[in-house]
């Protein structure tokens, strides 16, 4: 299973990494000449998105590379959740009551899950966390002997555990359980495939909101966020999501194409959910505790809808 | 084992452990002698406070603790003896004539900088309890230390009270402008300047 990666693999990633080379010379351009009349935000949004996607991508590309890159994959995915699952409890108020649930969910399920995965063992970890971790979140609790608001309290802690680690350990799936030894296409496409979309559906979502007329689609929970964002973000990704059928393993390019538009579809209620979330908990007054973290789950929010989804329809369609 | 091996161990752990992001406002790490005092919420404060210092201003500062808490039991005295090389006060025989202010002083000399809580003892962690005096005569003596306020966030939801085992939440380090015991300043005045400079950061 664990071979080096394909022509097509190859001819992805260096793609991808130099449209990020490019993005950089364009922000180095731009900042030697500031009166460029573009919106300064704008352009510092796009600067700070660059970065991330650096750091993001060639981790992931080295990642996807290197020889045991199966289990070099699993584990930084498991770590990404590992984080992301650290600040989503910390901005849900738990109660002393919760401590030894807690204790459980972070050091024996989560790592758990991502060994499973590892293994390919779907059966067992597509029921893990729903189920097991499930049931047992409540069982903890309960034997905490702290009654208040008891199935708020445990609803945080499921909601965590399902978002953070099982939704996205989907995405290392990708590369774990879908592909067998007859199979002649390479898993590591896939997943850089999907990680790919999920971050041009983002920027793209973001970049075409920027249009004058404005229809918002949710200003209680998130104003940034347009009709025209997703109508135009979702049309353009699913054109490059076709543009890409060739490294993906979907046997015709209208696959590759739906794909995108479901990815994009998912991704955009996936930071939807995560905003009101963000929201309810007014981050901005714990700000300071995530701040110089750089928010992980800011980044990943999408990548956490769209993993189970696009991984379930992607067995459906090998 | 190698005690610097060790204790860079511990420091990485601590920080791992407490995803504590650190921040200096108003405020620059120095080697100079200082007191950083604290909020007090739970048993990893002093060595995550100590973490959070830069390496070379860390092998310079002894936090003070509690020795019922710390040796009990031998990877704590280890701990708190040989890698944080901290100053133990026993809190059940605090007389007038063994005062641990005394030794703090003597122990210090003119290189340490300390690590101090002046709770006393933990609080529940919503609000910074009423700083006992020691703080005030060590300061009385000392007008020259530096005091630094500091304040420790959501350290309490990862190792709370009567708990063994941390939960691995995101915390954060704030350390303030220094302050000074002022000329005649009284107690109980002061006490509470410096209780409000911790609770001051919190809000920042």
């Amino acid at each position: 299973m664990d071979h080096l990666p394909d022509l097509k693999t190859l001819g992805l990633i260096g793609g991808v990494l130099a449209l990020l080379g490019v993005a950089s010379a364009v922000l180095r351009a731009l900042k030697n000449r500031e009166a460029s009349g573009l919106d300064t935000a704008m352009v510092e949004t796009f600067r700070q998105r660059v970065r991330a996607w650096w750091v993001l991508f060639s981790v992931l590309a080295a990642a996807l590379i290197i020889p045991g890159r199966l289990v070099i994959t699993v584990v930084l995915f498991g770590l990404i959740a590992f984080w992301a699952l650290r600040e989503f409890i910390t901005l849900t108020p738990t109660r002393p009551g919760d401590h030894r649930a807690l204790f459980w969910v972070f050091f024996l399920l989560t790592p758990l899950q991502f060994v499973l995965v590892g293994v390919g063992a779907y059966e067992v970890y597509s029921i893990l966390i729903p189920v097991y971790a499930f049931l047992f979140v409540l069982a903890r609790v309960a034997m905490a002997g702290d009654s208040k608001r008891f199935l708020e309290r445990c609803a945080k802690i499921q909601a965590g555990l399902l978002i953070c680690v099982y939704c996205l350990s989907h995405a290392p799936a990708l590369v774990t359980t879908l592909h067998t030894p007859e199979d002649d296409w390479d898993p590591a496409a896939l997943l850089f495939f999907f990680v790919l979309i999920v971050q041009l559906s983002d920027a793209l979502q973001y970049a075409w909101s920027q249009i004058p007329s404005k229809h918002v689609i949710v200003p209680t929970i998130n104003p940034g966020k347009t009709w025209e964002g997703l109508i135009g973000g979702t049309a353009s990704v699913t054109l490059i999501g076709a543009a890409l059928w060739w490294a993906t393993p979907f046997s015709q390019f209208w696959i590759a194409a739906a794909m995108s538009t479901v990815i994009s579809l998912t991704g955009f209620a996936g930071s939807l959910t995560l905003s009101a979330i963000k929201r309810d908990r007014g981050v901005a007054d714990y700000g300071t505790l995530v701040e110089g973290h750089g928010g992980v789950l800011d980044r990943i929010d999408s990548l956490c809808f769209a993993a189970p989804v696009f991984f379930h329809l992607t067995r459906l369609c090998l | 084992m190698d005690i610097n091996f060790t204790r860079n161990g511990l420091v990485l752990l601590a920080r791992f452990l407490s995803g504590c992001s650190v921040r200096w406002i108003d405020s620059q790490p120095d080697t100079c002698q200082r007191v950083y005092f604290a909020n007090h919420t739970s048993h990893l404060d002093a060595i995550v406070l100590w973490s959070a210092l830069p390496g070379k201003i860390r092998e310079l500062t002894r936090p003070v603790a509690a020795a019922d808490y710390w040796t009990a039991g031998p990877i704590r005295r280890y701990i708190a003896n040989h890698v944080f090389n901290a100053m133990l006060i026993d809190r059940t025989k605090i007389k007038v004539h063994n005062s641990p202010i005394d030794m703090m002083i003597r122990q210090i000399g003119d290189v340490y900088s300390l690590i101090v809580f002046p709770e006393g003892g933990r609080s529940s962690g919503r609000d910074v309890g009423e700083f006992k005096s020691g703080l005030y005569y060590l300061c009385k003596k000392r007008p020259d230390l530096e005091l630094i306020p500091v304040h420790i966030d959501n350290m309490n939801r990862i190792l709370p009270r009567g708990e063994v085992l941390p939960v691995p939440l995101l915390s954060c380090i704030t350390f303030g402008p220094p302050i000074w015991l002022e000329t005649g300043e009284p107690k109980a005045k002061f006490l509470a300047r410096a209780r409000d400079a911790v609770r001051r950061l919190k809000e920042i």
